[in-house]
C-alpha cells in the first residue's frame, strides 16, 4: 500500500492468500485419498497376501485391510490372522 | 484425425465459454480448421459469446435425434475462416445427449476438422462427463480462488478415471492449466493465490495466464471472442496460450503489476 492510498481512503487489507493455500492443501490431500481408495485397497491386500505368504502359510481370506479416514488422523489397519501350530499341522 | 480438446473446470463462472470461444477463434486464425461445440444443453451461451445467437437454426440435439444433418446445424463464423460453431439446445433436457450420439458427431467432425473444441458445462454430471469423454487433451480453466482450484483438482481426477482414454487404458488425456481472472495487484498484496501456488497444488503444465481485464466483459457484450481484441491484455494472453498450445515458446506476460505513471498513481485508473 502506497502512502497515496491514505488520500484515496483505502484501508489496509489482510494477506489471506497464505491461508487459502494451506486450506487447499489440507482438503485436497484428503480428497485425493478418497478418490483412489477403492482402487488401491484390493491391490494392496493382494500384494500383502503374496508377500506374507512367501514367509508364513496364511489363509488369504483371513487378511483384512481397512482405511479409516478421520478429521485429524487417518489410520490404515492391516490384520493378518496366522494359523497356530495345530492349524499348521492340520494342513 | 482431429484432436479433441475439452475446455473444463468443474466450477461454473470461471471462464470456460470465454476461453472456448477465444481458443477456437485463435486456432482458426492460425489456419487450423476448428469447430467448437457447446455441451451445455439447456443453458447454452457459446452462441452469445461468439455472436452467432441469431443464426442458430438447428442444434446438437437435433443432429443426435436425426432431425437435422450435422452440416445444417454448424454455423460458420463470418469473421474468421476455418471456424464453425455447433450450438447446444436451449429447450431440451440434458438427457437428450447420448454417448453414442456424441461419438457419431465427433467422428464425423474429425474427418473434416483439425481441432474439435468441447465447451463443457459446469459440474460433474452427464453433460460435463460427455464433454470430456472423447478428449485427447484437456484445458482446465482455473481462477485463483479456493473453490475453483478444488473443483479443478476434482475434474482432473475425473479425466484420469472416466475419460475414454482412461477406460481403454491408453495414453492419458494431455492436461493443460489455464489460469483466468488473475490480478497481479491483489497477488502482490497477498490477497490472491499466487500462480506458483496454483501450479504447485494442481501440478499440471501451465498453458497460460489470462489477467482480469475489462475487455472480457466488453467482448461478451458485443459477441466478439476476446482474442479478436488484440489490444487488450486478455486478448494477447489468449493469443499466447494458443501459440503455446501449438508448440511455440512464449514467455508469460501480465504476471506482474503494471508500473503506473505519476498521473495514474495520483488519480487511479484501471487496467484496460
Amino acid at each position: 500500500m502506497g502512502w497515496l492510498d491514505i488520500f484515496r481512503g483505502r484501508k489496509p487489507v489482510a494477506a489471506t492468500a497464505g491461508a487459502a493455500k494451506e486450506r487447499l492443501q489440507i482438503v485436497l490431500a484428503h480428497e485425493r485419498i478418497g478418490r483412489t481408495r477403492e482402487d488401491f485397497l484390493p491391490k494392496l491386500q493382494a500384494e500383502l497376501v503374496a508377500v506374507v505368504a512367501r514367509y508364513v502359510a496364511i489363509d488369504p481370506g483371513k487378511v483384512a485391510v481397512n482405511l479409516d479416514r478421520g478429521g485429524d488422523m487417518s489410520t490404515l489397519a492391516i490384520e493378518i490372522e496366522l494359523p497356530g501350530p495345530r492349524g499348521l499341522a492340520a494342513r | 484425425m482431429a484432436q479433441v480438446v475439452v475446455i473444463t473446470s468443474g466450477k461454473g463462472g470461471v471462464g470456460k465459454t470465454t476461453s472456448s470461444a477465444a481458443i477456437a477463434t485463435g486456432l482458426a486464425q492460425r489456419g487450423k480448421k476448428t469447430v467448437v461445440i457447446d455441451f451445455d444443453v439447456g443453458l447454452r451461451n457459446l452462441d452469445l459469446i461468439m455472436g452467432v445467437e441469431r443464426r442458430v437454426v438447428f442444434d446438437i440435439v437435433n443432429v443426435i435425434q436425426g432431425e437435422a444433418k450435422l452440416n445444417q446445424a454448424l454455423i460458420r463464423d463470418k469473421r474468421v475462416e476455418n471456424l464453425a460453431i455447433l450450438p447446444a439446445s436451449q429447450t431440451r433436457d440434458k438427457d437428450a445427449l447420448t454417448k453414442e450420439g456424441v461419438q457419431i458427431i465427433i467422428e464425423e467432425l474429425s474427418k473434416e476438422y483439425d481441432y474439435v473444441i468441447c465447451d463443457s458445462p459446469a459440474g460433474i454430471e452427464k453433460g460435463a462427463l460427455l464433454a470430456l469423454y472423447f478428449a485427447d487433451q484437456a484445458i482446465v480453466v482455473t481462477n485463483p480462488e479456493v473453490s475453483s482450484v478444488r473443483d479443478s483438482d476434482r475434474i482432473l481426477g475425473v479425466l484420469q478415471s472416466k475419460s475414454k482414454r482412461a477406460e481403454e487404458k491408453r495414453e492419458p488425456v494431455k492436461e493443460h492449466l489455464l489460469v483466468t481472472r488473475y490480478d497481479p495487484a491483489r497477488v502482490e498484496r497477498g490477497e490472491m493465490l499466487k500462480l506458483e501456488d496454483i501450479q504447485e497444488i494442481l501440478a499440471i503444465p501451465l498453458l497460460g495466464v489470462v489477467p482480469e481485464s475489462e475487455s472480457v466483459l466488453r467482448a461478451s457484450n458485443t459477441g466478439t471472442p476476446v482474442i479478436l481484441d488484440a489490444e487488450s491484455p486478455a486478448g494477447l494472453a489468449y493469443g499466447d496460450a494458443v501459440a503455446r498450445f501449438l508448440g511455440e515458446e512464449r514467455p508469460h506476460r501480465f504476471l506482474e503489476v503494471e508500473k503506473k505513471g505519476l498521473f495514474k498513481r495520483l488519480f487511479g485508473g484501471r487496467a484496460a
